[in-house]
């Protein structure tokens, strides 16, 4: 029985959506965005550098010199459109693949490769970037974000979360539990939930029935599909999630529809198990051409402008690598660094006896 | 000085740590108007209100969860799980986020999460109500993992777990709960550190280590032995992780015969890393191999057939008689 088929399931839904895939401005009546012309043309400068963060992490992986990497290829208006609705007072709870939301926090990208290059485990202060560390497991990280949204409402405070996942996230336990939880506690929480259309090799029809915005309306909150590749209508959809969790609305669910252009991380073949032409349709909707193509016939920005972000990219990816490559090893005691906050008795002992032995070498 | 019963003792302990620092928060399910299962919460809603003990929806991985979020922003959570048989749904929040996040930020994130466990078995339960679930946490590094056996520690050491910047695993022995002491409330002078075990009897001539619901056992074992002419030392261990290597080594050699004792198989239980460690550091103060009595490799059997499972004074004297016979 395929999905259309399934008792239950509707046509399918109509996209947010701000921006065609042309580069024409749509109007939403629920979502109106007044943008600037420099706005726009920060959005697409945002847009250009985080794909050659992407770029030169993937060259990086492909050169031994990071362990593997997820591409964000094609997820550039998702993580852009929200990243950039967020204040600074909000949360932001990511998988492993917000490189772009990363950016919008102002983390430092070569900060993002130390994970992937196997020098730590994550190399940033949350609290320092509003912007928790990459979660790797599925899906937990879900529960983690409306903890701290339960916070901000024991605060008393004005300020919301958003927890990022993919389509796969979906079936898990944990991220089911967490729209439970945020229903329950009004929790001023924005679930963006990316649908790339593959949980590495399997479909969107492996993990649900109905399209996945619907599944909210299941625990009491609104859930809206937007155009993942639209960063216009990803801005508003976000923005406006956001207002209304800070207000006291309570959760919604963004299902932001777009596609993994690349391989699931670079260990993974794409060519196994989707065929060629699909990705030649997504192409046709890429978040980045079609902002270029607004700017343009807008005349908010000519040639010199294009070159310049490009020259900034190139720049940006040259010192990316260069800084990559001068990241120190850690050193080998470091292991027993952390892993308490307070001193233990264990790892004392197992620091001093590992100290011994290596210091046998050194005579 | 005050009676009380270990249950009640916890619920002063977690009293006293809500009226030290507005940050401490109580979750867990029917912790609130119900006062949990065993009542250890008691009150608490009533007086500090539903934003600080909250009635959770009945999802163990969101309780550990939600907690983790809540530490994130600078809260202190004190989570219950109902029984010992149900933490396994949270086990992949504690054991690969709890445990696990303050090293992977190099330090710059804390969490202080306690979770409390009421465990072991003794009170006639039906399955997943009996278990004794402690090796799984003391493997899992980041993680301190602590057994109180008596009301007067369950007081203190719930204070201090509040208070440890680290996530802690707090182990109640559910037959215990009703057992009473006089506790001087007043002063924390008395008060041991939380890691440090404890000799509860001195003995000469083999060590019985325990922790949580078996060290009274011993402790009843101990005085039987007495009559055989037998003077035994019982530690209560008090926190599994760390280890107070210290006090059980130093008392090893002193005795050369250590058993252990705890509900939990025997087979890749505690009590196998206790044996191995006395046995590396003491193996020439030994006049016996260290041996262990606690459950079988089973699952844990119906209720009817507890009795027989569960180590008691016979079985922890039958391993005494045992180690004399090297």
């Amino acid at each position: 029985m395929t999905t259309e088929a399934a008792r239950g399931a509707e046509s399918p839904p109509e996209l947010v959506q701000l921006l065609t895939p042309e580069g024409e401005r749509v109007e939403h009546p629920d979502y109106d965005i007044d943008l600037t012309p420099e706005d726009v043309r920060s959005l697409y400068r945002d847009l250009v550098l985080v794909r050659r963060i992407d770029l030169e992490a993937v060259a990086l992986q492909r050169q031994g010199e990071l362990g593997i990497w997820a591409s964000l290829l094609g997820q550039e208006a998702a993580q852009i459109g929200s990243g950039r609705a967020l204040t600074d007072v909000d949360m932001a709870f990511p998988t492993y693949r917000e490189h772009g939301v990363a950016w919008c926090r102002d983390v430092d990208p070569v900060k993002l490769l130390g994970l992937f290059r196997g020098v730590n485990h994550g190399g940033w202060d949350p609290k320092e970037h509003n912007f928790h560390l990459y979660t790797i497991v599925i899906g937990s990280q879900t529960l983690h974000a409306v903890g701290y949204a339960m916070g901000i409402q024991r605060d008393d405070a004005s300020a919301a979360t958003i927890a990022y996942f993919g389509d796969g996230a979906t079936s898990q336990g944990d991220v089911n539990e967490s729209f439970i939880w945020a229903g329950v506690f009004n929790a001023p929480i924005v679930f963006f939930c990316q649908n790339n259309q593959w949980a590495i090799s399997e479909p969107l029809e492996k993990q649900s029935r109905i399209p996945l915005y619907r599944r909210a309306s299941g625990f009491g909150f609104p859930g809206i599909r937007v155009d993942g590749n639209d960063v216009f209508a990803c801005l508003a959809v976000t923005r406006k999630a956001l207002e209304a969790a800070r207000t006291g609305q309570g959760p919604t669910l963004i299902e932001a529809y777009t596609y993994r252009m690349g391989a699931h991380t670079t260990t993974d073949d794409p060519t196994r198990y989707r065929v060629a032409s699909e990705l030649e349709a997504w192409k046709l909707k890429d978040p980045i051409e079609r902002v270029k193509a607004y700017l343009y016939k807008n005349e908010h920005a000519g040639q010199e402008f294009f070159d310049a972000v490009d020259a900034e990219a190139a720049q940006l990816g040259a010192d990316l690598r260069r800084r990559c490559l001068a990241m120190p090893d850690p050193e080998p005691l470091d292991i027993f660094d952390h892993v308490y906050s307070e001193s233990h008795a264990l790892m004392d002992q197992e620091r001093a006896q590992f100290a011994a032995y290596l210091e046998g070498f050194a005579k | 000085m005050t009676i009380m019963s270990l249950s009640k003792a916890l619920n002063e302990g977690m009293r006293k740590a809500m009226e030290d620092d507005s940050k401490v928060l109580i979750m867990g399910e029917d912790v609130g108007k119900l006062g949990g299962v065993f009542r250890v919460t008691d009150g608490l809603q009533k007086d500090f209100g539903e934003d600080r003990v909250i009635d959770t929806p009945l999802a163990e991985s969101g309780i550990i969860g939600t907690a983790i979020g809540l530490a994130l922003r600078g809260y202190r959570p004190v989570c219950e799980i109902q029984f010992d048989g149900f933490v396994f749904p949270a086990a992949d929040q504690i054991i690969t986020q709890l445990a696990k996040m303050p090293m992977r930020s190099l330090g710059a994130i804390k969490l202080p999460v306690v979770v409390r466990i009421p465990c072991g078995g003794g009170i006639g339960a039906v399955e997943h109500h009996s278990e004794s679930p402690e090796a799984y946490f003391t493997h899992t590094a980041g993680l301190r993992v602590v057994a109180c056996s008596n009301p007067a520690d369950a007081y203190t050491m719930i204070q201090q777990a509040i208070r440890s910047d680290d996530p802690v695993i707090f182990f109640e022995p559910k037959r215990r709960y009703w057992e009473k002491a006089d506790i001087d409330t007043a002063s924390t002078e008395w008060w041991p550190p939380l890691h440090k075990a404890k000799v509860v009897r001195p003995g000469a001539d083999a060590t019985l280590l325990a922790y949580g619901p078996m060290v009274k056992t011993c402790l009843e074992a101990a005085t039987a032995a007495e009559d055989d002419g037998r003077s035994l030392e019982v530690i209560d261990l008090r926190s599994l992780n760390p280890l107070d290597e210290p006090v059980v080594l130093e008392s090893a050699r002193r005795t050369g015969r250590v058993v252990v004792v705890h509900e939990a198989p025997v087979n890749n239980g505690f009590g196998a890393e206790l044996a191995a460690r006395v046995t590396e550091q003491c193996f020439y103060h030994l006049e016996s191999p260290v041996l262990r009595v606690g459950g079988f490799s089973t699952p844990y059997p119906p209720s009817k057939l507890e009795e027989h499972y569960l180590p008691d004074l016979d079985r922890v004297l039958d391993a005494v008689d045992r180690a004399f016979g090297y």
